[in-house]
């Protein structure tokens, strides 16, 4: 009990360094891309106008207060106010969260359903044509970018079969392109994980006398092997869920889709600041949080930290 | 300890193994010289690019507006990959493009491995807090969507080449800290190292002359995985309109424009699109292969 408590405390410990840094940077980067207060005024504004801005926004204070002023209003969730959507950035972030979830949940379970199948089967059937096409499409699936893999899948099922929709958020079917396009990287390295794993243990001693016994081979794999090789797989596997969040802005772009990616290069475009801090500090919280939730299940796997 | 066996093949192993390692070996060797060959030839295209393309990449004419990719000269002008909205050579922008992607690349990786490289050595050699500081920022850098801050930085500060490079540069550091301090850690402890101290080396000395040596090879692998991120990462901020701006034409940002059209002319995406996708297979391969033949111990599938 005590080893997982010091564990997840190291971690909890990480993981609040990784926001206090994030948000140091977004407060650097911010005073580094100028002075706000003439962004709000007109270009003739008197200067006594401009002073009350700058006392309003605080920017007439020496830079350590407003550093700790920031980060009183971090910890409170509170980026100021949308310039574009005349609203609290966090509220505004909030509502665009669901669909971002949405996407990156179906992304993940795809990646995995598909994934996790096929690194058994290339992992059983070594070197044979479906190993070598299998992990010939997870290698280019790994180098694809992003942006140009969703454009291909819009020219060929969308444009040339007319199978799905190129873009937006309705039904199931504006689902599948882009869940596909931001699932391809996890969905490649999951099954490239997943069949160097099991041939690792399909080698290992306890393998072969589980054979020795007689038992059929799916039960040899599914219950001796497999389950052995989870371990690493389920590591790499929370990981990836975390990467997916990253890789959402770009695949939002390119289908259109209504959730805080897009919403934050439209805010980059509309130089609604607020916003921009408000929706990488809430990514990387919630980036940081499924870490820590990934190293609270894998210490409870992990017989060497789990209580006893 | 067993120094007396000067191979180092385990004594044991059937002489087979060896030469069917061996085979391995040579073809390893041949795949990441076909991979050198390949960026070799990309970086003779990007240099050469004024002679090399047929037509002047930012020059429009309305009158070859959207013409698919043909050899029939049109106009007097032929247009193997077709041209844009605006009339311009799909082929000329692609081969300029390879300039903003090799040049931002490799500017991003020597950035990179040079930040990363010092904080790895730096934290290795000299361990205690240094080592502390370091490592936990490194572990907080990977511990969030790292690109998604790159966005926000470059949304904020506009994006101009030093602002690119510095970003996608930094975005890789990590890789070559951790790997360069482990490294540095067990070269630390070797007699060798302490012999020089003995003998009154200075530390930038021994860095320098006898460390750095040491993970050269390792410092190539990453770096050559990174140069593959790196141009990802470029044209990727260049379809999000982050990048290199128009009109120099950028593979990311041909994409982007092509997306409008991609139903009546989808060439000008896809063409600057395979060749992205294309340099990143090889190059990412050849830092694989490059690694299985320099390090094998840093192998992680």
């Amino acid at each position: 009990m005590r080893a997982l408590a010091a564990f997840l405390a190291a971690r909890l410990v990480r993981a609040l360094i990784a926001v206090w840094l994030v948000s140091t940077v977004v407060f650097v980067v911010m005073r580094l891309s100028g002075d706000p207060v003439p962004l709000l005024l007109p270009a003739d504004a008197p200067r006594s106008e401009y002073a009350r801005v700058a006392r309003e926004l605080g920017t007439d204070r020496p830079l350590p207060v407003q550093y700790a002023v920031f980060l009183g209003h971090v910890v409170r969730g509170d980026f100021g106010r949308s310039i574009h959507f005349r609203e609290p950035a966090m509220r505004v972030a909030i509502g665009y969260l669901p669909a971002t979830v949405e996407l990156g949940l179906t992304a993940f379970a795809l990646a995995v359903l598909v994934a996790v199948p096929v690194g058994v089967v290339s992992a059983v059937r070594r070197n044979t044509a479906v190993d070598h096409a299998a992990m010939a499409v997870a290698l280019v699936g790994q180098s694809a970018p992003t942006f140009f893999l969703g454009i291909l899948f819009i020219l060929l099922l969308s444009l040339k079969a007319g199978l799905l929709p190129t873009s937006g958020r309705g039904d199931w079917t504006h689902l599948v392109l882009p869940a596909m396009t931001l699932g391809a990287f996890s969905m490649a390295s999951i099954a490239r994980l997943t069949r160097s794993a099991l041939l690792e243990v399909l080698r290992q001693d306890y393998v072969r006398t589980a054979r020795a016994k007689g038992l059929r081979e799916w039960r040899v794999v599914v219950k001796h092997a497999f389950r052995n090789a989870a371990v690493p797989v389920l590591t790499i596997t929370g990981l990836q869920l975390g990467t997916l969040l990253g890789a959402s802005v770009v695949t939002e772009t390119v289908f259109a889709w209504p959730g805080l990616g897009r919403l934050a290069i439209h805010s980059i475009y509309n130089r609604d600041y607020p916003i921009v801090q408000c929706v990488v500090f809430l990514s990387a919280l919630v980036f940081i949080v499924i870490n820590f939730v990934i190293d609270l299940t894998y210490g409870l796997l992990d017989p060497r930290i789990r209580p006893r | 300890m067993a120094s007396s066996i000067p191979v180092s093949v385990p004594a044991d192993a059937p002489p087979a193994d060896a030469a069917r390692g061996g085979r391995v070996a040579q073809r390893t060797r041949r795949l990441v010289a076909a991979g050198a060959a390949f960026v070799v030839l990309l970086a003779l295209v990007a240099a050469t690019a004024p002679w090399l393309a047929p037509h002047d990449p930012v020059r429009q004419s309305l009158r070859a507006r959207l013409t698919a990719p043909t050899l029939e000269a049109a106009d007097g002008r032929a247009h193997p990959l077709g041209t844009d909205h605006l009339g311009r050579d799909v082929l000329s922008r692609t081969i300029f493009g390879a300039r903003v992607s090799l040049v931002i690349g490799f500017a991003a990786v020597a950035v990179g491995s040079a930040v990363g490289a010092a904080l790895g050595i730096l934290a290795g050699y000299r361990g205690g807090w240094t080592d502390t500081v370091i490592m936990t920022i490194a572990d907080a850098q990977l511990a969030f969507p790292f690109v998604l801050l790159a966005i926000g930085i470059i949304g904020v500060l506009g994006p101009s080449f030093p602002t690119l490079v510095v970003v996608i540069g930094l975005s890789g550091w990590v890789d070559y800290a951790r790997v360069l301090r482990s490294q540095v850690l067990v070269l630390r402890s070797r007699e060798f190292v302490d012999a020089i101290h003995a003998l009154g080396g200075a530390v930038p000395r021994i860095v320098g002359r006898h460390i750095l040596p040491n993970v050269l090879s390792t410092l190539v692998v990453i770096a050559t995985l990174q140069l593959a991120r790196a141009i990802v990462l470029e044209a990727t901020l260049s379809f999000l309109g982050l990048g290199i701006q128009p009109p120099t034409p950028s593979w990311g940002g041909m994409i982007q424009e092509g997306r409008e059209y991609l139903d009546s002319a989808w060439w000008i995406s896809i063409f600057p699109g395979c060749l992205l996708l294309l340099t990143s297979l090889v190059v990412s391969r050849s830092g694989d292969w490059l690694r299985d033949l320099l390090d094998p111990t840093l192998r992680s599938e």
